[in-house]
């Protein structure tokens, strides 16, 4: 009688007893994490709030006591100008052409690390190199190596005259700079996809081989549909990190023959002209951009996968 | 054929990481008159090498000198104190339940997305107003926060599969909960920070924009800056060879570390998962070479 009586009132106990801990690990919980919090949010939402502020204000450093409140007049000069749009699509083609070379590269980086048994390490570890270096030492390496006074990339191809000037006109300077950010980002995307080929079953693999499936059709069938989340993640991040491309475009041209990107358009009008006002209008322009490309990527890839399920 | 192939690959995986590098060394020992007799070809003509000269002349410039204990100084230190702020996160996000734990992870993925041009302008301005324009904490701390998304993130997934009742085993061998938790957990999760360790030292030696928009002095002007900088009026006219050194030099830190990382994870055959940078991801893969 007395353990049945006993029974709910000590359940009851141990629930106190668990809520209590419970409150005692949120409290510990969010003390642990409050400084990383802390300092992400003044860094990024704090200044972000103030841009979206600043943003309607004319307001330039040269003429700080002119500051005054002009709505959203600045979206329209930014939306309205042709440069806008010339450095927005210029931004897009890199993005397009780096990343699209870099997912073929790159895929065909991994799957050779998948497979080298020997001198894992070494390749690992040279394949950091590019990663770890910094842009601005790529972006010189490569435009002293398309330079025509130093460089030996025009030796070394024979179809282009010695005295080429790659750095004269549009299309080959967009080219010049793709080399570098592609040279420097691929061994990024190739950890990732590596990463993704790691997770598809190898037994999955065999069964298509088994079954009869050429290469083609293992590859196309069976190892990409399997890695389509490292697809997308590594496109993702690629994608939003090249759309801020600005480092090797500083270096290589400084935003000469019209390769300037959004974000080098945005730098040039709040550091080097101090028009904060405008500058913040674009900086707010170029983060909403992001989101957009970031949506569309998730829209893009989930597409994808109701197609292939409907296939299968 | 197969092996044919995938030896074929490596050559050029090798070439495609190495050749830029061994390009820009070869640049560095070039004279400044082979330069600008144009054309002097990949490799140093053995008339033209000018020695080490240019690596003199780097390191005898005080800007150089000065960006350089800059940037050594402000990385370590940002490196240091995210690491420290991401594994106290991680380690919350990993082992306890709490409110507010997605609101952290989503926020470090938005942090990790977001275009840092566009904090340049009101960060300029918010920096002069508090006095941080122009001074290492005034970089230490945006590289702090834009690396702690990716910190936090590597951290918490290493912290994951660390088996924590390995702690409470060792205390019921009598063990102090301090002595478990040194002698257990500390040495397993030593990898996993030394991994977000580098990824954020990484980001700090790498920063460009940061550099140039936050200084104007030699005070605090990080390396990249100052090679950028060193470039004078005419894009079509840079020191190359004196910049190529400048940019081996800057180099270095980055290659000891690379030549540091595979060792730490060579000490640590039992966690051999924190092989390159995908790790956390490896588990499978390693399970198939242990099968075969």
């Amino acid at each position: 009688m007395t353990t049945l009586a006993e029974a709910p009132q000590r359940r009851q106990e141990r629930e106190v007893h668990v809520s209590d801990r419970a409150k005692a690990e949120t409290r510990l919980g969010q003390r642990l994490v409050a400084p990383a919090i802390i300092l992400m949010l003044v860094v990024t939402a704090f200044p972000m709030l103030r841009a979206l502020y600043l943003s309607l204000f004319n307001y330039s450093l040269t003429a700080p006591e002119d500051r005054d409140f002009v709505g959203l007049s600045n979206y329209l000069t930014a939306l309205t100008d042709p440069l806008f749009w010339k450095t927005t699509g210029v931004t897009v083609l890199y993005m397009v052409v780096t990343v699209s070379i870099e997912l073929v590269i790159g895929f065909a980086f991994a799957m050779v690390m998948h497979r080298v048994i020997f001198a894992r390490g070494v390749i690992r570890t040279s394949i950091l190199i590019p990663y770890g270096i910094i842009t601005v030492v790529s972006g010189f390496a490569w435009q002293f190596a398309f330079s025509f006074q130093n460089g030996f990339i025009n030796n070394w191809l024979p179809f282009i005259d010695s005295d080429f000037n790659w750095f004269g006109q549009t299309t080959p300077a967009v080219i010049a700079i793709c080399v570098s950010e592609i040279w420097k980002t691929t061994p990024f995307m190739s950890l990732l996809l590596l990463a993704g080929l790691a997770q598809v079953s190898e037994d999955m693999i065999e069964a298509a081989k088994v079954d009869g499936a050429t290469w083609w059709q293992r590859l196309w069938r069976v190892i990409l549909p399997n890695m389509r989340a490292a697809i997308m993640v590594a496109v993702l991040f690629r994608a939003l990190d090249a759309y801020r491309i600005f480092d090797n475009i500083f270096v290589m041209t400084a935003g000469a023959v019209n390769t300037e990107s959004i974000s080098f358009l945005t730098y040039r009008q709040t550091i080097e002209q101090f028009q904060l006002g405008i500058g913040s209008a674009l900086s707010v322009l170029l983060f909403l951009s992001v989101l957009v490309i970031a949506g569309l990527i998730v829209k893009v890839f989930r597409v994808d996968l109701a197609a292939a399920r409907q296939e299968g | 054929m197969r092996k044919v192939g995938t030896a074929l690959g490596c050559l050029l995986i090798l070439l495609w990481c190495l050749l830029p590098v061994a390009w820009i060394v070869s640049l560095s020992f070039k004279s400044q008159t082979a330069i600008t007799n144009g054309s002097p070809g990949f490799l140093p003509a053995s008339g033209d090498s000018a020695g080490w000269q240019n690596y003199k002349d780097v390191l005898d410039n005080e800007q150089f000198r000065r960006a350089i204990f800059n940037s050594i100084g402000i990385s370590l230190i940002a490196t240091a104190l995210s690491v420290i702020i991401a594994t106290l996160a991680a380690y919350a996000i990993a082992r306890l339940e709490f409110k507010g734990k997605k609101f952290v992870l989503t926020t470090a993925l938005v942090i990790a997305m977001f275009p840092v041009v566009s904090l340049v302008g009101p960060l300029f301005d918010m920096w002069r107003a508090f006095g941080l324009y122009d001074t290492w904490p005034g970089l230490i701390i945006p590289y702090m926060s834009f690396t702690l998304p990716l910190a936090i993130w590597t951290l918490s997934a290493f912290f994951r599969e660390i088996p924590w009742e390995m702690e409470q085993a060792a205390q019921v061998d009598g063990a102090t909960s301090w002595q478990a938790f040194r002698k257990v957990i500390v040495p397993l999760a030593a990898p996993g920070v030394f991994t977000a360790a580098i990824l954020t030292f990484f980001f700090a030696w790498n920063d460009f924009v940061f550099g140039i928009s936050l200084t104007s002095t030699e005070r605090a002007r990080p390396i990249p800056a100052a090679l950028s900088f060193f470039v004078g009026a005419d894009p079509f006219n840079r020191p190359a060879s004196l910049l190529a050194a400048g940019a081996v030099v800057s180099t270095i830190p980055i290659i000891i570390i690379v030549l540091i990382f595979p060792a730490q994870d060579r000490r640590r055959p039992h966690l051999r998962r924190s092989e390159g940078l995908s790790r956390g991801f490896h588990r499978d893969e390693e399970h198939r070479q242990e099968v075969r």
